[in-house]
């Protein structure tokens, strides 16, 4: 469509914007690299200033065979899973009625959206203390009023309170995309299957969920990229505790709590590869619903 | 298989009410057109008989059994939309068969109806292919053939021509036009282009603010319409209507006549003017004649080759017998 000669222009347009992005990443990509052949403990004296130690692939080797690799590799997929399937169940869910002629449309849109402005640090304190703490969370308080036993949520079911708290974030990015999908269906297509004798869950199954695949994979290719490192939510919930320890989690406490930067670095480019991994994973099952 | 009666008919989105009580019936293998001007309830009133739309009072018989409540499905209508209505992510094939799948049919038949229509249709060539990547007559084609494949009691098609360019438009015109011969089915079909109109229909039915103005066979509105309303919307182009002194000559308070019923000459007539615009079709000759001081301008047809100029003298001579004269309340006299 375009000419050789804005073809052109537009690359030169967006060289800034390329290059300041290339630079953005590049540098911390290339830092990254650098200090995981390194041997770098501050704490044992060692600095940028003296000089470090080639240490080739140590670092690397280190970081798999600990012994809390693996788990943490597990413990980030099924968050990342786990937080995929119910935001976008939820949100098809929610877009559906939210686009429903009803009373008060505006305001329960607000109140949808509204936790996408919580900070994550915020949202997972608030979770804790007040629904999911075993002895004044509401949850407890529910629990007994139906004569259970209070649960406690972060010791004893940490993972899914770590996918509940995640997927409450996340749910009203899902709701919003799919809703305004959904806003963008022809009514008449509907109309017309209705015309064809399918009933309203037909309807939603042959026309409404193949009109959103566009928009559902891109929710859970942005969502993928954001929840890979989630770790705010973990961080003020279990702390790395009872088995909820992602990949991100465990540099940070390699970098930070027992700080070794060049073991740390090692393990961002095994993130780094995991990302990768699963990105391209998820275009293979998804994508090609992007270009359709 | 295919009567329709409307009884006592009315539509109210709120509080208005765009579909005053309306009674129409619309006898088997009829081909009836509703035309009117843009916002008239053309669609709404198609919507109601097809079920899309909920009447506000009154009754809908389809083969003598009351359908007001029965739900679109069931009622064995099948419609075609302005927009086509296909399902993008479906083939040809899928959306042709999908009213035979929701119905249950087995493969084999579905198949079987499917390659049918695809056949009367021109469609084989394309039955793999998405809508996306179909012309707008194809994908018009795709429409009707989803629509026949249910061998409906009646089809309903709501402006389907309006989006396809002049010189197609006359090619599906005359292919739906055939369709119906040979299916001899019931079709209701909306438009507001009065050609498609007088062309295809065995039945007319002209609408104003949901009013019916008139039901007729294209002829008898064409000779005889009923009131100023459907003598100015019939015919193309529109009938001269003029009012006023002239008018009282003839006992009228309105007199129309037809462009095609004008006798032109440069030297004599009853009504003297100024040719202004004219039109050039070929054939056929439009002459916008001015300063008659009947009308703004009055409209005739002369013949292919006609050596007037702008600015010209004309004189014009209605013909006799064809003058057509209204009342006050624009009745016919
Ligand atoms: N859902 C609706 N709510 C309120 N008013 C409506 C609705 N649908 C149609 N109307 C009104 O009803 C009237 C008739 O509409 P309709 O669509 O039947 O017109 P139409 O004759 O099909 O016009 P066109 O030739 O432009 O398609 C219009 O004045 C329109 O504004
Ligand atoms: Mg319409």
């Amino acid at each position: 469509m375009a000419t050789q000669h804005s073809r052109a222009a537009a690359r030169l347009m967006m060289a800034p914007a390329v290059i300041l992005l290339l630079g953005w990443m590049l540098v911390p990509l290339i830092l990254t690299l650098y200090f995981s052949f390194k041997r770098y403990l501050p704490l044992r004296g060692d600095s940028l200033g003296k000089g470090l130690d080639w240490v080739g692939f140590q670092n690397y080797a280190r970081f798999v065979t600990s012994s809390s690799f693996w788990p943490s590799i597990q413990v980030t997929l099924i968050i990342v899973g786990g937080v995929l399937v119910v935001t976008v169940l939820l949100g098809t869910l929610l877009a559906v009625l939210l686009d429903q002629p009803m009373w008060g449309t505006g305001i329960v849109r607000i109140l949808v959206i509204s936790p996408f402005f919580v900070m994550p640090t915020v949202s997972g304190l608030v979770w804790k203390n007040m629904f999911m703490d075993s002895t004044n969370g509401l949850f407890a308080h529910l629990w007994r009023a139906f004569g259970a036993a209070p649960v406690d949520w972060v010791s004893q079911q940490s993972l899914f309170s770590i996918i509940l708290i995640v997927s409450w974030e996340w749910l009203p990015f899902a709701t919003l995309i799919l809703l305004t999908a959904i806003q963008s269906l022809d009514s008449e297509q509907l109309e017309a299957a209705e015309m064809d004798g399918a009933p309203a869950l037909k309807r939603f199954w042959f026309i409404v969920i193949p009109h959103l695949s566009r928009a559902i994979t891109i929710v859970i290719l942005i969502q993928t990229i954001f929840l890979l490192s989630i770790f705010a939510e973990i961080y003020v919930t279990t702390a790395g505790a009872f088995g909820t320890k992602t990949l991100t989690y465990l540099i940070f406490q390699r970098v930070l709590e027992s700080q070794n930067v060049g073991l740390g670095s090692a393990g961002g480019v095994y993130a780094i590869i995991l990302a990768n991994i699963v990105a391209i994973f998820l275009m293979r099952i998804v994508g090609k619903n992007l270009d359709a | 298989m295919g009567r329709i009666t409307l009884d006592k008919v009315t539509k109210k989105f709120g509080e208005v009410e765009v579909i005053p009580p309306l009674d129409l019936t619309i006898e088997d293998g009829e081909f009836v057109v509703f035309v009117g001007p843009s916002g008239c309830g053309k669609s709404t009133l198609l919507r109601l008989i097809a079920g899309l739309e909920d009447v506000s009072s009154g009754h809908i018989q389809i083969d003598g059994r009351d359908a007001t409540e029965v739900p679109p499905a069931k009622r064995g209508l099948a419609m075609v939309f302005q927009s086509y209505a296909l399902y993008p992510h479906m083939s040809v094939r899928k959306n042709i068969a999908f009213p035979l799948r929701m119905a249950g049919l087995s493969k084999d038949e579905q198949d079987k109806r499917v390659s049918g229509a695809a056949e009367v249709l021109n469609l084989t060539a394309y039955l793999d292919r998405r809508p996306g990547q179909l012309s707008g007559g194809q994908r018009q084609r795709v429409a009707i053939g989803r629509a026949i494949v249910r061998e409906p009691a009646a089809f309903l098609f709501d402006e389907p021509l309006s989006n396809l360019d002049a010189a197609l438009r006359v090619g599906m015109r005359l292919e739906i036009s055939e369709l119906h011969k040979r299916l001899e089915t019931t079709m209701i079909y909306v438009t507001h282009d009065q050609v498609e109109a007088m062309t295809m229909a065995d039945k007319i039915v002209v609408l104003r603010a949901g009013n019916i103005e008139q039901v007729g066979s294209p002829l008898e509105l064409y000779q005889s319409p009923r009131n100023t309303f459907v003598a100015g919307f019939i015919g193309s182009p529109r009938m001269n209507l003029i009012e006023g002194a002239e008018a009282a000559k003839h006992d009228a308070t309105t007199i129309g006549i037809r462009p095609e019923h004008i006798a032109i000459s440069p030297t004599e007539g009853t009504w003297q003017g100024k040719v202004g615009v004219s039109e050039h079709l070929g054939s056929d000759t439009f002459f916008h004649v001015t300063g008659t001081g009947l009308a703004d301008a009055i409209t005739v047809r002369a013949g292919g080759e006609v050596s007037l100029r702008y600015g010209d003298t004309i004189y014009l001579t209605p013909e006799e017998g064809k003058l057509h004269r209204f009342d006050a309340k624009g009745l016919r006299i």
